[in-house]
């Protein structure tokens, strides 16, 4: 029966089989989250890099494989997904304002405020990805 | 597939009102305690932290709790148009709500910790305050990963002309466990700070 009626009509919005894009965008969460957690546990003393920048690294190519995976979607509702990943990241630009400026304030220099500024960005880009996907994937293109 | 075979309610079949995704009337009263935020991070006030820290906390673990343990179960034996009605009404509040508390809390108590000296290593509690990052990272990968992509979810399709019930109805069911989830991480954020006050 479903079968039939997939041979006759398009598919529904989330009929159509998706890349892991929420899964990925998960655990690009789980590992920038994980490098925070690591860098709150050791300030304000020096924080062992090694850690934190493999973190970050493995969170930037998982968001990196996102990006692409997402762009490769054919008849995606784009306009719902740049309407809600848009105003989400104004959003989080402000949060993420909101942190850099306590690192600053509190002193946090050199590769150790680069990592967490670039912790911030993977941060700021994963979540509307993430938002802006989750919705568009029910939306008609 | 279900989705295909669940009928749409004549409840949300008739017109309805389009439902809000944020509520704009909220953005000042988020914007006003963003700049107190600021303010108090700005100037070091012990009392300002205090005050953002402990009532943002409060509020943040205590709607938790409420949506989690209380309100989540009650929305799990309505029926689907009556959540739908509820949710559409409560979800939109939440979207401004939480975020703002969260930023609240986070922001202060992390401020109020390093101008107490409590991030140090040689703190005694140490190992709590580890556990309460730990805590608090466990429950953002859940909220931002999970609960708030459903919930954002839901408000879109409620707004489209026919919404899909069975649709709403799965997106919902994530809404529900997760919350729950998150209330009952919760209780572990309670026994860490009130562990922390008293030490």
């Amino acid at each position: 029966m479903a079968s039939y009626e997939h041979a006759h009509h398009p598919p529904a919005a989330d009929e159509r089989p998706m890349p892991p894009i929420q899964q990925l965008g998960g655990a690009t969460l789980v590992l920038v989250v994980a490098g925070g957690i690591y860098t709150a546990a050791h300030l304000p003393r020096h924080v062992p890099q090694g850690p934190t920048i493999g973190l970050l690294a493995a969170a930037c190519v998982l968001l990196a494989v996102n990006i692409i995976l997402l762009a490769r979607i054919e008849n995606f509702a784009w306009s719902s997904f740049r309407l809600v990943a848009g105003w989400v990241f104004a959003a989080y630009i402000i949060i993420a304002g909101m942190l850099e400026y306590v690192f600053i304030y509190d002193d946090t220099r050199g590769s150790q405020l680069v990592i967490l500024t670039a912790m911030l960005a993977v941060f700021a880009v994963n979540i509307p990805l993430l938002l802006g996907f989750s919705v568009a994937r029910f939306q008609d293109p | 597939m279900a989705t295909l075979a669940e009928p749409i309610p004549a409840s949300l079949a008739a017109p309805r009102p389009r439902t809000k995704i944020v509520p704009v009337q909220g953005l000042p009263v988020v914007a006003a305690v963003i700049i107190g935020l600021t303010v108090a991070i700005a100037t070091n006030s012990q009392w300002a932290l205090d005050f953002f820290h402990v009532v943002g906390g409060g509020l943040w673990t205590g709607i938790d709790l409420f949506l989690g343990l209380v309100l989540g179960p009650i929305l799990g034996t309505m029926s689907i148009p009556s959540r739908i009605e509820l949710s559409g009404r409560l979800m939109p509040k939440l979207l401004l709500i939480m975020p703002t508390l969260v930023t609240m809390t986070l922001g202060s108590g992390f401020q109020l910790a390093r101008k107490l000296g409590n991030l140090s290593a040689s703190y005694p509690q140490h190992g709590w305050l580890v556990a309460s990052y730990i805590v608090v990272g466990v429950m953002a990968v859940i909220a931002l990963g999970l609960l708030e992509p459903a919930n954002i979810a839901v408000l879109f399709e409620m707004r489209k002309p026919e919404p899909n019930v069975a649709r709403i109805g799965k997106l919902m069911r994530v809404f529900i466990y997760t919350a729950g989830i998150t209330g009952l991480m919760q209780i572990a954020t309670l026994v860490i700070m009130t562990k922390l006050a008293s030490s």
